[in-house]
């Protein structure tokens, strides 16, 4: 078990005092429940896509005033009332000791909290998340780190941060192997500084073997332009650097993914905000990053290698056209064009034509559409 | 022996007992022809007798046996201990080997009946008997004889007689048994009882068309039988006995004028010794009095003293077509032998113990009713849980006067009736409210009759017929309505477990916690608990003796509420287990019942304090007894948790509620959580 230590300071700043109060204050109400003799509960933000609302003033999804109730009296949640608890003093006692731990060290401490222990990882994330909501601070604040995230950048911008060796400037082309720049967990300007860049776009990809192409085959220096691999599912510190990136530095941003339902929600965490996180979309989601494909329509027009859409793919589509974050003409007809035909497509599915095909063609085509070529 | 077959009854004759009435020699002739087609009847009909595959042939000739040797006993009234071995020989040819422990046959009666064809059916000699549903050991011995070319040897000792053996081969040109080697010998170690072994060819299969799960089912239905199996791989299967109380004997029965077909009238009116047709309606038929006879007569057009034997077909056909007309009692009833509802429950604990069921639902034994002028009985009982298989379709257990139906369970008005009830109510899967239900469950019905309906010949599936339906209906709802309540009450019990596992581990901790945290004195959480529980807590617990058949059963009662509280417990003991004056000893004990009916009462139980009530149950029936069949009077049932109100059926009056009860157990429903798991990182 790795708790480090930061040295930096050793008093409590403002913003941890705050957090410690906020915990508190979790704490003391059910304290007074029970002192009050009633039965505790809690209540919190419904999270789930029946509770998101779009934000016109920041163009990202959050969640809206749908409540749900955690009683004493219900099992389930009164096992998460006594997480919550023992969670809290965890985090305080973090805090006031300036330690910080991983998401999964905070899972195994929990061994030893007796019937308050986690079951899984997921519960110990979920809860962090839970706590975040409840005292609308971050899990940052809460010195509780996520796991490498197997997220990378290459391309033109040069990130100054903390090494081992203290602060160190690092240009994602010329600096680091053709695997890329390791985006870390924090990339907060106090830690991370982006140097000014005349990057022209920056493009976040969903695949490991696309973004290997794409370097492969010269794209960044022949189109002065920033590639993000998001490894799957983006982890919040990936999706978090790329909104910097755009709003920050005015690079405008592109999602490319495999053309399937799964990746479509990868575009909805990057641009409109997840539902598990969407009480800090304002800070992860970019609302101006702009969806290139694979779309349903690529499939048609270019011909490309198809997979017959599962069951669960077939769910996860309609799924999406009761989601509010796809509710707009572009989706709608996107998803119904791909339930129509029944077919998905990778993005690997370009090599058919070749494998320089995509930068020759696809991303030319693409990104000249988008006056960004 | 039985072999009562309707649809060779025109072949029966030939077997018929001595002392049949002087019969015209156009008769006597048709005897000769018809004698000839039994043989050739079946060769012609193996099939439809139920010899017309190896695997199935093989089953047949042990059935016939088997059932042969449990109508014996039955007579004999002994209780039965019965062996079946297999041994493979090769070449698909099989020994078989049974033996019981029955009367025995009288020597000059052993060629007869192991080898004549139909031999010993007693014609209209109506009764509930097993040996009904088969063509006859001798159809086996002779199948046998045809497919090895080997005899079969028999033995049978009567008690205080010497033992006689011989080997019989059946000529099937006669249908008379040509006997070898006929000898007395002395049966060591035997008082009395009968061992035939046959060769056959055959097939030996395991599943659920086999030897031994037929065997299995047959110890279900026959608690009192002890069967012991060898396979063909020499491995030994014992079925112990599960009770010493013998069945009550059936009695027989003449037969009842509806139903009659007018073949089997004509058949019956000229082996008639009455000598007016007048007395052959009122002596030969049940239910038939001077009145209804007269009545049918004057219908038909019949004068009342033409003899019976005179009767010409059309006339026959009139007083048939008369019966139909005539309004005429339903039959006897008491001549049947329901298995009766604790041996049913005894019969499958015994045999389905290994798969440790959590819950029987009480068998149902349904009162006699009748179709086509016979009686039946339906009884059925559902057994649920444990390591049954929840992932297929439950097993239906299709039983005909105490003998297991393997084939053809879709033409089966059981399998129908099961099928046509939707299970979805009673806590079963089942797609669209029809067909066979999912789940972990065995379901038994068995019909008693004087003559079960059957489909076919084949004697394998039950008739549909809807009084026979709508009495297996009647007795599934009832199963089926214990089940969901077990079902209902274990959901009950399982939500006041976490309720438990909340106010006693996860609330103290909670309350620690946060104290700790906060620097405060730990709060007093007694309102908080009784809030969240709010429940009176009846919790039975079972202790068994080892070794022994004595159980002590103890209701502890909980007072989880605000105020105090008095009330009543109920609950229907096996009288045989309970001692009168020991049940006594308890200081609730309040009275019990000639039905088994005790009662207990509870005065003044103080909020969050708790008392018992014990009791002890001894010899073979404690174990009929489930503890979570217990009731409650005297309180709103809904604030009760592990017992039931008393039901109004219950037939004792219980104790009325006395005060008004305003704190009603609100129902918490689960707040389950929505979230999206393949949304973020």
């Amino acid at each position: 078990m790795t708790i480090q230590r930061r040295s930096r300071t050793l008093t409590m700043n403002e913003r941890d005092t705050k957090t410690v109060g906020n915990l508190t204050s979790i704490v003391g109400q059910l304290y007074d429940q029970m002192d009050a003799g009633e039965v505790p509960e809690m209540s919190l933000p419904l999270r789930s896509k029946k509770n998101i609302e779009f934000n016109v003033n920041t163009g990202v999804w959050n969640y809206g005033n749908l409540q749900t109730v955690r009683s004493l009296k219900n099992l389930n949640a009164a096992h998460m009332m006594l997480r919550t608890v023992y969670t809290c003093d965890f985090i305080k006692g973090q805090i006031e000791e300036h330690k910080s731990s991983t998401l999964r060290e905070m899972y195994y401490i929990s061994e030893g909290w007796g019937k308050a222990k986690f079951h899984s990882q997921d519960e110990s994330n979920l809860l962090a998340e839970d706590l975040e909501v409840v005292s609308k601070c971050m899990r940052e604040d809460f010195k509780l780190r996520p796991e490498e995230s197997g997220a990378h950048v290459y391309g033109n911008v040069t990130f100054t941060t903390q090494t081992r060796k203290g602060m160190k400037s690092i240009h994602c082309m010329d600096d680091v192997a053709e695997t890329g720049f390791a985006v870390p967990y924090n990339v907060e300007n106090d830690i991370f500084k982006i140097e000014p860049t005349d990057a022209k776009f920056v493009m976040a990809i969903e695949t490991g073997g696309m973004f290997a192409r794409l370097i492969e085959n010269g794209f960044c220096e022949k189109n002065n332009c920033i590639l993000v691999h998001l490894s799957g599912q983006p982890a919040r510190s990936t999706r978090r650097l790329i909104k910097r990136l755009n709003e920050e530095y005015k690079i405008p941003a592109i999602v490319f993914t495999d053309g399937d339902p799964w990746s479509f929600r990868i575009h909805a965490s990057v641009a409109y905000g997840a539902i598990k996180t969407a009480h800090i979309s304002d800070y992860l989601a970019t609302p101006a990053a702009q969806f290139i494909g694979i779309t349903a329509s690529d499939i048609l027009n270019y011909d490309l290698p198809t997979d017959k859409l599962s069951d669960k793919d077939i769910g996860a589509l309609n799924a999406e056209l009761a989601d509010p974050r796809f509710k707009d003409e572009f989706w709608i007809s996107e998803i119904q064009t791909m339930l129509k035909m029944g077919k998905k497509s990778e993005q690997q599915a370009l090599a058919k034509y070749g494998l320089d095909y995509v930068t020759d063609k696809y991303l030319p085509d693409k990104l000249g559409d988008l006056g960004l070529i | 022996m039985h072999s009562n077959n309707t649809t060779i009854d025109n072949f029966a004759d030939i077997g018929a007992k001595d002392g049949a009435p002087k019969k015209s020699i156009a008769h006597k002739l048709a005897e000769k022809q018809q004698e000839i087609s039994v043989t050739e009847f079946f060769e012609k009909n193996k099939h439809i007798l139920g010899f017309d595959s190896k695997t199935k042939s093989l089953l047949m000739g042990i059935k016939e046996a088997v059932d042969n040797s449990l109508d014996a006993c039955e007579e004999a009234n002994i209780l039965p201990d019965i062996s079946v071995r297999i041994d493979a020989l090769g070449d698909d040819e099989y020994k078989i080997i049974e033996e019981d422990n029955g009367p025995g046959i009288v020597h000059k009666m052993m060629p007869n009946v192991f080898g004549r064809l139909l031999f010993g059916s007693r014609f209209h000699a109506l009764r509930q008997s097993r040996g009904q549903q088969g063509i006859g050991i001798s159809a086996t011995i002779m199948y046998g004889n045809i497919t090895t070319g080997k005899p079969a040897h028999v033995q049978s000792m009567v008690e205080g007689e010497i033992a006689r053996q011989m080997d019989i081969v059946i000529d099937t040109k006669t249908n008379r048994p040509i006997v070898t080697n006929d000898k007395p010998f002395n049966w060591e170690g035997k008082e009395h009882g009968t061992y035939i072994e046959y060769y056959i060819a055959g097939k030996y299969v395991t599943g659920k068309q086999s030897v031994f799960e037929y065997l299995k089912n047959t110890a279900i239905v026959n608690p009192h039988s002890r069967i012991t199996f060898t396979d063909p791989s020499g491995k030994t299967f014992v079925f112990e006995r599960a009770t010493d109380i013998m069945p009550v004997k059936s009695k027989e029965i003449k037969p009842h004028p509806e139903g009659m077909e007018i073949g089997e009238f004509q058949k019956y009116a000229q082996r008639s010794v009455q000598k007016t047709v007048r007395a052959f309606l009122t002596s030969d038929f049940s239910r038939v009095t001077p009145r209804v006879a007269d009545d049918i007569l004057r219908k038909a057009d019949v004068k009342g003293d033409t003899k019976p034997s005179a009767l010409d077909r059309d006339q026959c056909k009139e007083i048939v077509k008369a019966i139909g007309t005539t309004k005429i009692m339903a039959p006897p009833t008491d001549c049947l032998s329901p298995i009766g509802d604790t041996l049913i429950k005894k019969g499958l604990m015994h045999v389905l113990d290994g798969m440790r069921p959590d819950y029987y639902a009480p068998p149902i034994t349904r009162p006699p009713r009748s179709v086509n002028g016979n009686p039946f009985v339906i009884e059925a009982g559902i057994v649920y849980g444990g390591d049954i298989p929840s992932d297929g379709p439950v097993t239906i257990l299709r039983f005909a006067n105490r003998v297991p139906l393997l084939y053809q369970p879709g033409a089966c008005a059981i399998t129908k009736a099961v099928s046509n009830m939707d299970w979805r109510r009673y806590g079963l899967e089942q797609r669209g409210g029809k067909g066979i239900p999912y789940g972990p469950a065995i379901i038994l019905v068995h019909i008693a009759s004087t003559k079960v309906p059957f489909t076919s010949e084949g004697k394998e599936a039950v008739a549909d017929f809807e009084e026979i339906s709508n009495e297996i209906n009647l007795a599934l709802r009832t199963c089926a309505r214990n089940l969901k309540s077990h079902l209902n009450k274990d959901e009950r019990r399982k939500k006041t477990r976490a309720k438990f596992e909340i106010v006693q581990e996860i609330l103290p901790m909670i309350a620690q916690k946060s104290a700790d945290y906060l620097g405060k004195p730990v709060p007093d959480l007694d309102s908080s608990i009784s809030k969240i529980m709010n429940v009176i807590w009846v919790e039975p617990t079972v202790e068994k003796e080892k070794g022994k058949s004595k159980r002590t059963i103890t209701y502890t009662v909980y007072n989880y509420t605000r105020q105090e509280r008095s009330l009543r417990l109920h609950a229907q003991l096996p009288l045989e287990a309970v001692n009168q004056i020991d049940i006594a000893q308890d200081d609730h004990f309040v009275e019990i019942n000639d039905e088994g009916k005790a009662a207990w009462e509870i005065d003044n139980l103080q909020p969050s304090k708790h008392t018992s009530v014990k009791f002890v149950l001894a010899g073979e029936m404690a174990d009929t007894f489930s503890a979570d069949d217990v009731y409650i009077s005297g309180i709103n049932p809904v604030i009760v948790m592990g017992a039931d109100a008393l039901p109004g059926d219950w037939g004792i009056k219980g104790m009325d509620i006395v005060e008004y009860e305003s704190d009603l157990v609100e129902d918490d429903d689960d707040d389950t959580e929505e979230v999206e798991n393949l949304d973020d990182e």
